[in-house]
């Protein structure tokens, strides 16, 4: 009961905060997860306990160098009175200090497992760090359910989402922090993470691990949809590509899978079925393009495959030589894939 | 027999005084002239200053990368570097700043200070310090030459793997990065070992364990750190060299080998080295506020514990860097609470230096308004530690801008404020000249207001979702306020080390001209004149108290019996300082350049090809068989 | 004056390191590939052997670290272990060695990539970007040691399946070439 009285003065801190204009897109201060709650709760507390100890420190401070009147010029004289009564103070404080740490290491101990549960999660996603791209893979019991993607993931409102986090190369750290803590992605082992989202919308996510180059360039967004958006988007993913309704798209299509682009990428339902690059059966269907660096359109895709040195200087995305017909079919192309 | 007395009472220092006996020693002691007596000298105040002058070139260097960065992300998407260039400006601002300044100014200070303290005519083992100084410049050097040309490190300064591995970072980029930590954790082994002796061996007749002043104390629990830390980066840096050259599969998980042994024993080191930052601070702040509070250290028992716990606890702590890589719950947890039991002998530390201040008479220099920054910035930074120290809330914040605000309010209110405090108090005893207090309170109020409006915003940036190392962001994020500000502040920071700069140039020459003892305070350094003679005392002096010059107004009991013909000091037993025997300290040498030029060849070489260690060899033994010849010193026969 | 001659010594030193450590963070546009004239024999009527005219552009990427890690990562991504293991060969010939049939320069080996060759190696040309074709010919060179052991990669951060190309003892390639193993096995 008190910790929902408690969430709900975290709740409306953090909308005050995001009236402000404060773009809490990607922040720890606009929690929409119990997860995210119980960190947030958890900081405020802190921040408050630790905020008044640092004022009165400064307060003491202050008081001490005000000039003194009754000490004689003799360093070394020193009134034994006032020397044990300081001696008590001090050691008090000392004691108190010890308390309020523990008090604290408590409330962290019980913040630690509320954080870290073991729900029985109703999406798996599996999440390999690349530099400098995230590539998800939707688990399921069913073989023909699975599907691979990049960059964007879906999740269900109110569900238990669980995370799981291996690297291909480097240690990344995968956060969104609107919805949990970060955890890294660590080669050689595998991390898991959980979060149950309880408000609909759009989060951003950032690599948060040295990664090399484009390091600052790997975002991701995450898509809280209600259950139903969720089933859809999911069905949606699971299908080879949708064909191309125009005669640009087709001849994006031809050209797509003749150029250079099919060696990386893949596009279920033709021959392209290259694995190094993200995966672009439903790339028209994201909100962002390359890692969350540009918004999706038309004219990004031209301009990303283009130059991807000009906008990520150092992506392992080669330039490739088009002309500027194959150029446009085949942005138009993977615009259309939805 | 009276002509062999005479003649043997001249040997020594007991019926001389005055100018005659001060130049005898000053011959005896002195640094000869000329380029190779400079190169040679083993005067522990020579070394010293050379020290303290090449860790400023490094603050001064780190200091620029930090304000190209700053420039950088003064705006989104701002194209003043690309990303690689920015890599490698973080990369050598966090090593410059952590290798090649904080530890080593701290060291400088020691090498200086801590054998006037005691009150001894030297360091011990003075050509081993000559050595370091030169392995440490070496390095440094190494390391800037390399990103000068274009083949600096870009991996950070931790350089996890397996990003510096052999497979994510070409070339000899980390290579450089981990070589250069083995020169500079030599250096600062090097003299670790040597205040440690210098502090329980050559102590002053009479300074027993408990007179002796909390600045020794300090930079003494210091050395111990530094002797059990940095052995593990060492290890760590020389795997990742063994990774990349001869193809070890230590961090290799597909052989065996695991990424986080790199973390753990990186941090194992870590953790501990902003300790051994931090620590000279806190001998900074001891040493500075009983002369400004005209009156006795409050809790000296107390502050002595908190730093021997303070020593001890360090070491158990390097978890919480890792917080977020998927290690065991309860191992975490335990991590949490050492690094909160920390707060509890720091906080005993502040709260008896304003036990200090509250009792006293505070007289307002410039070291007392840097002393005053210190506590403003370092206990908020140490209050935001302990938030970091909590698991949940460190998995949010860890990483980002958040941390960065951290660590800076921590480092630079806890060692730099200090170190500033320190030059301005103890640059009288090194040049004889006092420095400007006009300037000192520009340099003051710029650095301090150009501080928190560079790194208090960073807090909240981080809070915003900022990470860090990010060589941009984009214009929606919002962040692009924040990190304007942020530089504003920095600038104005930068701008106050030009002042600094300016007034220690200006007053080095025309500075109000100070005596032995211009602020009037209690320890052993202010007896001796300003600057100090080569040989630092005419007499040694014998020690009654804590403070002993405010002790002993009518002037210092001191020891005779030392020679006046050659390299005498006093070694004293560990706990009384009770005089043992009379030791024979080393004369200026040029092996210890000749040793370090041979030691720097080989581990430069050794990133190309494990054959130059082989090579290597043969003229390091060399250097070392010329270094220990006997040189056949007379000992005084009486 | 001691500091100053160091400087110079490492500045020396360092200066021969630079390209090693060149590293195009944006590569220049992509122009057609580069027209290089090799000969696959050695042979040729007179003295000297056969002409051939080379564009250069080895010289960018020979040794440079960067593009040799590069080259190792495509090595991989683009399967040419599928066919030629970690170097040892399978379906197609050794990499690691000193035989190459159809010459072992790293123009030669630019060639044989573009164009393909008979019994089994497909065309990359159209398929995989010229600045990537070279960075592949000079990975394939430095695994058997003809890339400067500086510049070279060291072992791989997977399974140790070849030795690292940096400890590897150069074995130029022998002018010649051989009967190919297809033509030795009876089909």
């Amino acid at each position: 009961m008190r910790t929902r009285v408690w969430s709900r003065h975290v709740l409306l801190l953090s909308s005050a905060l995001l009236l402000t204009g404060c773009n809490l897109v990607q922040s720890p201060l606009n929690p929409v997860s119990p997860q995210a709650r119980d960190l947030l709760w958890l900081f405020w507390i802190f921040s408050a306990v630790l905020a008044a100890i640092w004022l009165a420190v400064m307060l003491a401070l202050l008081m001490s160098l005000r000039a003194r009147r009754d000490v004689g010029t003799d360093p070394l004289a020193a009134d034994p009175h006032r020397e044990s009564r300081a001696t008590m103070l001090v050691a008090g404080l000392a004691v108190a200090t010890g308390l309020t740490v523990l008090v604290l290491t408590g409330l962290s101990f019980a913040g630690q497992r509320r954080l870290f549960g073991n729900e029985t999660a109703a999406v798996t996603i599996r999440v390999l760090g690349h530099q400098w791209w995230w590539e998800f893979q939707y688990e399921d019991p069913d073989p023909s359910r699975r599907f691979n993607t990049a960059n964007e993931i879906h999740v269900p409102v109110g569900q238990p989402v669980l995370i799981k986090l291996e690297s291909t190369d480097v240690i990344h750290s995968f956060w969104v922090p609107s919805l949990m803590g970060k955890v890294d992605l660590i080669p050689g082992r595998q991390n898991i993470l959980r979060f149950t989202a309880e408000r609909a919308g759009i989060y951003r996510g950032q690599c948060a691990e040295f990664c090399g180059l484009q390091h600052a360039k790997m975002g991701m967004l995450v898509v809280v949809d209600e259950p139903e958006a969720f089933a859809q988007w999911r069905d949606a993913q699971v299908q080879p590509r949708l064909e191309p309704a125009t005669d640009e798209a087709r001849a994006g299509e031809q050209a797509f899978v003749a150029a250079p682009c099919s060696m990386c990428h893949q596009v279920r339902g033709t021959g392209a079925a290259g694995r190094n690059g993200p995966e672009l059966t439903h790339v028209g269907s994201r909100r962002t393009l390359a890692a969350g660096t540009l918004p999706m359109s038309r004219g990004n895709l031209a301009a990303w495959i283009v130059d991807p040195h000009g906008i990520k200087p150092g992506v392992n995305m080669p330039l490739v030589k088009l002309d500027p017909g194959e150029l446009n079919t085949i942005s138009a192309y993977l615009e259309g894939l939805k | 027999m009276s002509d062999a007395a005479t003649a043997s009472r001249d040997l020594r220092d007991t019926g001389l005084d005055g100018p005659v006996l001060n130049t005898r020693l000053a011959c005896v002691w002195g640094t000869p002239k000329g380029v190779i007596g400079w190169l040679s000298s083993v005067d522990h105040k020579v070394i010293g200053r050379r020290y303290i002058i090449t860790a400023f070139l490094f603050l001064f260097l780190g200091g620029l990368t930090a304000i190209v960065m700053r420039l950088q992300l003064a705006q989104p998407e701002n194209k003043l570097v690309g990303p690689d260039t920015y890599n490698q400006l973080f990369t050598m601002h966090g090593s410059t700043m952590m290798f090649l300044f904080g530890v080593p100014i701290g060291e400088a200070m020691a090498v200086y200070l801590v054998p006037l303290i005691v009150g001894t005519r030297n360091i011990a083992f003075p050509r081993l310090n000559a050595f370091s100084y030169w392995v440490y410049l070496f390095g440094g050097m190494f390391l800037w030459v390399s990103f000068l040309l274009n083949i600096g490190p870009d991996v950070g300064w931790f350089a996890y793997v397996p990003l510096s591995g052999p497979e994510y970072s070409p070339g000899k980029r980390a290579d450089v990065w981990a070589q250069m930590i083995t020169f500079t954790e030599l250096s600062g082994l090097a003299v670790a070992i040597e205040i440690i002796v210098t502090v329980l061996k050559q102590r002053a007749p009479g300074m027993s364990l408990d007179r002796i002043p909390l600045f020794v104390w300090a930079l003494f629990v210091n050395s111990f750190i530094i002797i059990f830390a940095l052995p593990a980066v060492m290890i760590a840096s020389t795997f990742l060299i063994l990774d990349r050259l001869i193809g070890t599969q230590l961090f290799n998980p597909a052989e065996g080998g695991d990424a986080l042994l790199f973390q753990h024993l990186f941090w194992f080191f870590g953790h501990p080295e902003v300790y051994i930052i931090f620590l000279p601070g806190t001998a900074f702040v001891s040493a500075i506020i009983p002369t400004f509070a005209r009156r006795e250290i409050f809790g000296y028992l107390a502050l002595v514990l908190s730093l021997i716990a303070t020593g001890f606890l360090s070491f158990g702590l390097w978890v919480h860097h890792m917080f977020t890589t998927g290690l065991p719950q309860l191992g975490a947890a335990f991590f949490t609470a050492s690094s909160m039991l920390i707060a509890i002998p720091n906080g005993l530390q502040i709260f008896c230096w304003i036990a200090t201040l509250w009792d006293g008479r505070p007289v307002w220099r410039t070291p007392l308004l840097f002393v005053c920054g210190f506590f403003f910035i370092f206990v908020a930074g140490g209050l935001s530690g302990i938030m970091l120290a909590s698991v949940p809330i460190d998995t949010q914040v860890h990483d980002t801008y958040f941390v960065v605000a951290h660590f800076h309010y921590v480092l630079i209110g806890g060692n730099v404020f200090p170190l500033l405090a320190a030059i301005y108090y103890w640059f009288p005893k090194f040049t004889g000249r006092m420095m400007s207090e006009r300037l000192g309170r520009w340099n003051f109020w710029l650095a301090f207001i150009g501080f928190n409006v560079a790194f208090f915003p960073m807090h909240i940036s981080g809070l915003m979702g900022m990470p860090r190392r990010v060589y941009t962001y984009g214009p929606e994020m919002g962040w692009g306020d924040l990190q304007l500000l942020s530089t504003a502040g920095a600038l104005m920071l930068f701008a106050s080390f030009v002042v600094f700069l300016w007034n220690v140039v200006a007053s080095v020459r025309g500075g109000e001209v100070a005596g032995s003892n211009p602020w009037g305070a209690g320890t052993l350094e202010w007896a001796a004149a300003s600057p100090p003679a080569p040989q630092n005392f005419d007499h040694i002096p014998f020690v009654t108290h804590r403070e002993p010059l405010w002790a002993e107004r009518s002037g210092l009991p001191v020891v005779t019996g030392l020679s006046t013909r050659h390299r005498e000091l006093v070694v004293s037993s560990v706990a009384e300082a009770e005089p043992q025997l009379r030791e024979t300290s080393p004369a200026p040498s040029i092996w210890p350049l000749i040793a370090a030029l041979a030691v720097g060849a080989t581990f430069i070489g050794s990133i190309f090809t494990p054959h130059a260690v082989l090579w290597g060899a043969p003229p390091i033994a060399a250097a070392l068989t010329g270094w220990f010849w006997p040189k056949n010193t007379p000992e005084d026969e009486e | 004056m001691r500091s100053h001659a160091l400087i110079a010594l490492l500045a020396g030193a360092a200066l021969v390191g630079c390209q090693r450590e060149e590293r195009q963070a944006r590569p220049s546009p992509v122009g057609s590939e580069t027209q290089e004239q090799v000969a696959l024999a050695p042979l040729s009527p007179g003295e000297p052997g056969p002409t051939t005219y080379t564009s250069g552009k080895a010289k960018e990427f020979e040794g440079n670290a960067y593009h040799l890690s590069q080259g190792k990562k495509l090595f991989v991504w683009f399967n040419c272990n599928g066919c030629h293991g970690s170097g040892g060969g399978g379906m197609g010939p050794a990499l690691m060695d000193d035989r190459w049939i159809y010459g072992g320069s790293i123009e030669n080996i630019v060639q044989t990539i573009r164009e393909g060759r008979p019994n089994g190696m497909p065309s990359f040309r159209g398929r995989v970007p010229d600045d990537q074709i070279w960075e592949l010919a000079a990975y394939v060179r430095s695994m058997s040691g003809n890339a400067p052991s500086s510049a070279a990669p060291a072992r791989s951060d997977s399974l140790h399946s070849h030795p690292a190309e940096n400890r590897q003892s150069p074995s130029p390639p022998i002018a010649g070439g051989i009967v190919p193993p297809s033509a030795e096995k009876p089909q």
